[in-house]
């Protein structure tokens, strides 16, 4: 159909980043000693990158599930402000939809739903459903790889994960050029850099909290004319 | 190694939160009529640019020395492209290959 073949095209620059950074995942499991069934359970259940390779090493040292808990709020917390973000776009699901969509709402997935155009004869809805389950087949795929194949890749691959960077990049790129809310991308930049530097590594919430205040307190600078389409 | 129940615990405790996290605002401001407050849908437009601004810089915080250099470059050279020539696979392929290669050599 249509709109799996959108979906497929949509998503295939994710599908060479979970291939490898599942894999990645997939491999530290195995090595750790965990048999792939865990790793599938995590990567159906939880679905989300950096937390599940963070919980490695905290498994492994027996950490308690409320330190868990504590990290998975910090790591995922920017999750929250994707939502915000597509509050409109959710409403004009089903129900079922709406859970399975939130649930799955990676950093990548969040990237493709604000970028998507469709063409004519793709709807949105199920276009966007398309999208976010080929996403967790793809990442679920790429852990079971690594787990499976443990060490056994025979090509140095280091810096592959560099393609999750490019993909944001991209993104960003077709923000800026779609010239409507430049501003808002600027702000982006401007306080992330601004509270890296105060803050260092724990700079995200801070500046997505600061940033949506801002956004919200100032917005004509940030909607600017012309931006009426959806 | 880790007993069972030990490990279904974490899971679930993290996939609870995780869920949550993602799934809050939606349950907080999601209605099936459409009178969703202006400043949602304003939102709805401007934050995911400067969310992805801040994702990006995120992704390149960790980038220490020469590596972190590299990664600024290949962003730039992955930028350019993809204002220029607009290809998807193409920017994020000669981007990503760029970089592996470049680690190599620095």
């Amino acid at each position: 159909m249509k709109t799996i073949k959108y979906g497929l095209t949509k998503t295939a620059p994710v599908f060479v980043s979970f291939l490898f950074i599942g894999i990645a995942f997939g491999a530290m499991m195995s090595g750790a000693g965990y048999s792939p069934l865990w790793t599938l359970a995590m990567s159906a259940i939880i679905y989300a990158g950096s937390m599940q390779i963070a919980m490695v090493p905290l498994l492994l040292a027996g950490a308690s599930p409320l330190a868990m808990a504590a990290m998975t709020l910090a790591v995922n917390g920017r999750h929250l402000f994707y939502g915000l973000g597509l509050i409109e776009k959710f409403a004009r699901y089903p129900l079922w939809q709406r859970i399975y969509m939130a649930f799955s709402l990676t950093d990548e997935t969040f990237s493709i739903l604000c970028s998507a155009t469709y063409p004519d004869d793709v709807r949105e809805a199920p276009a966007d459903l398309c999208i976010a389950v080929c996403n967790q087949l793809y990442w679920v795929f790429g852990s079971m790889v690594g787990a499976l194949l443990a060490s056994g890749l025979p090509i140095d691959l280091t810096g592959i994960d560099f393609a999750a960077t490019a993909f944001f990049t991209v993104v960003c790129v077709g923000q800026l050029k779609g010239a409507q809310n430049k501003n808002a991308s600027y702000l982006g930049f401007l306080l992330a850099v601004a509270f890296l530097a105060l803050l260092g590594d724990s700079f995200l919430l801070p500046a997505l909290g600061v940033g949506t205040a801002l956004l919200l307190i100032f917005k004509k600078v940030f909607l600017q004319e012309g931006a009426q389409h959806e | 190694m880790n007993n069972t129940a030990y490990l279904w615990g974490c899971i679930l405790v993290v996939a609870i939160i995780t869920f949550l996290e993602r799934g809050l605002p939606f349950v907080l401001f999601a209605r099936r009529d459409k009178n969703l407050p202006g400043w949602v849908t304003y939102l709805g437009r401007v934050l995911p640019c400067t969310i992805m601004a801040m994702l990006l810089v995120y992704c390149l915080k960790g980038g220490q020395g020469i590596h972190g250099l590299l990664q600024l470059v290949c962003v730039g050279l992955t930028g350019a492209l993809q204002w220029w020539r607009g290809n998807t696979a193409l920017s994020i392929g000669v981007g990503t290959l760029a970089y592996m290669i470049l680690i190599r050599i620095f």
